[in-house]
């Protein structure tokens, strides 16, 4: 027989009484693996939308404002295209997509229009490192970036993503088509340059929809800029900007004025932000609860153990042998708490969320060892004081007793 | 000599009054004695059986096992005092609820650290000594008062004590049951050579003893433990 064993046994004797001990340390574990795997669902809902919306970082030449970018004035500044190769081969992690453009406003058939150069995706995926999805930060960041390209974003949602264009080919956007009176398949004159319309885009209600892409490469030298760009535009992870990818690419482009587009994500980091604020605040407060919960279980249930505790000193149980029999009992009172607790909790709120609120919650297996860490050193800590003073109780108060 | 103490005071100082429930206590418990306490109810034995445990701390006086003096020892030494050298029988039983009878006795060699293979075998044969061997695996509550004091005393023979200290064993026993019980508390002593220092209120069980002590008002009215 060992010591463990006196616990052990205790704890099957009193069983009933675990229920109290028991209750508010798994609720509350229960609670926190809820908020968390809400709060983990509900970044991923958002960023997976927020993210459909476009890039969310532009580089743009040095004193160069947004607007300027989207009136594209004919000497508006540009850098040089090799600042791509410069981004790319410094392995930033959480840059999702880099596409390089170049716009100038010109005539077509007298209506003034924007032209942008862009290139297309069979031309950036000759070169994959930019696609760099390597991000990971152990609380699921990682998944939240790639769930871009996953089925749930919305298709009116997502981004125009040009997969083949050759320099002869261009593309419309929508009310610049009306304008120009342009359809799939007519030919349309840029300066020097015959273009055939291969598509339409569909409305985005963006800038977009008012202008006209053709190749970039061709359109340097069609306007013969060299080899200039207007703007870098940059899809970063939400979590990565926050991280200070803003700055990093601006130690890598020191001459050149990095920015996000601070609505989209603004509201990402903040919205993201804000949920974890809460469900830490909450968790706090969980657990403090839940320990002195725990200590206060385990003051009663010393107290009834007081003729036991007399009986184990008088046959010459150190201190620590006693502190030893509860505070293991605390340990088992915690394993089975955070068990409990992340069970209940992930089955409500996988099994719930969907009906209440709305979403698809997935299970967080990472919590299942956190929740019994978490329980176990609340139950422990909880339990310290009671079983001090236990150690401490005068072995002959009940030796006098018949 | 075993045990001997020396001008043995205690003194309660709970609330406003002090009792002293042992003034100037002398006695000499020699290597295998049985040596019984008598006295009216009040008058210290339970004092004096504590404070000779460590389980309550002297007011004056001294205390010599095997003539080293133990009374300034700290807890955690008279506590490996008691593990190693003395046996406990009271008249509650003092038994661990939710252990078995045999988990009872050896709930003392775990806690004396003796090797865990030793521990089952020794607690067997010493609950087939006190005639338990059918009841080893039942809880207390599943045996009768007499069977109960019996894994008691069990208990008390596990760790090979020099002196089982035992407070009013048969108090709550029937007659016949008490008889049991001191012939088995004699023969410990008789063929062990295991020493006992017995308080009892009966005159019948004191007779047991090789040697008396008499207590009246926390004080020494005959006998000294010797014989
Ligand atoms: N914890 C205590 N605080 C104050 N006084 C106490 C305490 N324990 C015992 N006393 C007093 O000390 C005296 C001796 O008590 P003790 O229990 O040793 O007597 P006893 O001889 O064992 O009596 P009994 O035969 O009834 O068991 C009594 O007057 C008692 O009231
Ligand atoms: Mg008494």
């Amino acid at each position: 027989m060992k010591l463990a064993h006196v616990t052990w046994k205790e704890l099957k004797h009193r069983r009933a009484s675990l229920v109290s001990g028991l209750i508010a340390i798994t609720l509350g574990i229960a609670v926190i693996v809820g908020i968390r795997a809400v709060t983990r669902a509900s970044e991923y809902a958002v960023t997976v939308q927020l993210d459909s919306l476009g890039a969310n970082v532009l580089v743009l030449p040095q004193g160069a404002s947004v607007d300027e970018y989207h009136t594209a004035d004919i000497d508006a500044p540009t850098f040089p295209e090799e600042y791509v190769e410069t981004m790319v081969t410094s392995g930033l992690l959480g840059v999702e997509n880099i596409s390089p453009k170049l716009t100038r406003r010109t005539e077509v058939n007298g209506t003034s229009i924007v032209l942008t150069g862009v290139l297309p995706d069979s031309e950036v995926a000759k070169k994959p490192v930019w696609l760099m999805e390597g991000l990971v930060d152990g609380d699921g960041g990682g998944h939240v970036c790639k769930g871009r390209h996953g089925a749930a974003a919305d298709p009116r949602l997502k981004r125009n993503i040009i997969e083949e264009l050759d320099p002869g080919e261009c593309l419309v956007g929508s009310a610049a088509a009306k304008r120009l009176g342009l359809e799939v398949g007519s030919v349309v004159t840029v300066k020097t340059a015959e273009l055939e319309v291969i598509a339409i885009n569909d409305p985005t209600g963006t800038v977009d929809d008012d202008r006209l892409f053709m190749h970039l490469h061709a359109m340097q030298d069609l306007l013969g800029i060299g080899k200039q760009l207007s703007v870098i535009e940059v899809m970063g992870c939400c979590s990565a900007i926050s991280d200070g990818l803003l700055s990093k690419l601006r130690n890598i482009l020191p001459d050149t004025r990095v920015t996000s587009i601070s609505q989209i994500v603004s509201t990402q980091i903040e919205t993201n932000r804000l949920m974890d604020r809460l469900s830490w605040g909450v968790l706090f407060i969980v657990l403090l609860v839940g320990g002195l919960s725990i200590g206060n279980y385990m003051w009663a249930n010393v107290n009834q153990r007081r003729r036991e505790i007399g009986i184990m000193r008088m046959l010459g149980a150190k201190r620590s042998s006693i502190l030893g029999v509860l505070l293991a009992k605390a340990l088992v009172l915690g394993v089975v708490g955070g068990l409990i607790g992340y069970g209940l909790g992930t089955i409500v709120v996988v099994g719930f969320g969907p009906d209440i609120l709305g979403i698809e919650v997935e299970a967080l297996p990472v919590w299942l060892g956190l929740s019994v860490l978490l329980a176990t050193v609340v139950a422990v800590l909880g339990s310290l004081l009671p079983a001090w003073l236990a150690s401490r109780f005068d072995p002959s108060a009940n030796m006098q007793e018949v | 000599m075993l045990l001997a103490t020396r001008g043995l005071g205690k003194r309660y100082a709970r609330g406003r009054v002090a009792v002293d429930a042992l003034q100037d206590v002398g006695v000499d418990i020699e290597e295998g004695a049985f040596v019984t306490v008598t006295g009216p109810s009040g008058s210290g034995k339970t004092t004096l059986l504590l404070t000779l445990a460590g389980l309550l701390r002297p007011s004056a006086g001294e205390i010599h096992f095997r003539g080293e003096p133990v009374q300034e020892l700290s807890d955690a030494a008279w506590a490996a005092f008691r593990r190693k050298h003395l046996g406990f029988v009271m008249q509650n039983f003092s038994l661990v609820p939710y252990l078995t009878a045999l988990e009872n006795v050896m709930l003392p060699m775990t806690l004396a650290g003796t090797p865990s293979a030793e521990r089952e075998p020794r607690a067997r044969v010493l609950l087939d000594r006190v005639e338990l061997g059918d009841r080893m695996e039942h809880l207390p509550r599943e045996l009768s008062a007499g069977q109960q004091q019996r894994v008691a005393i069990a208990r008390a023979l596990a760790n090979n004590p020099a002196l089982i200290l035992a407070d009013e064993p048969t108090g709550n026993l029937d007659p016949a049951l008490a008889d049991d019980v001191l012939a088995l508390l004699k023969k410990l002593n008789e063929e062990d050579g295991t020493a006992i220092l017995m308080v009892t209120h009966s005159p019948r069980a004191a007779e047991v003893g090789t040697a008396r002590i008499h207590l009246e008002a926390g004080r020494i009215v005959s006998g000294n433990g010797t014989a």
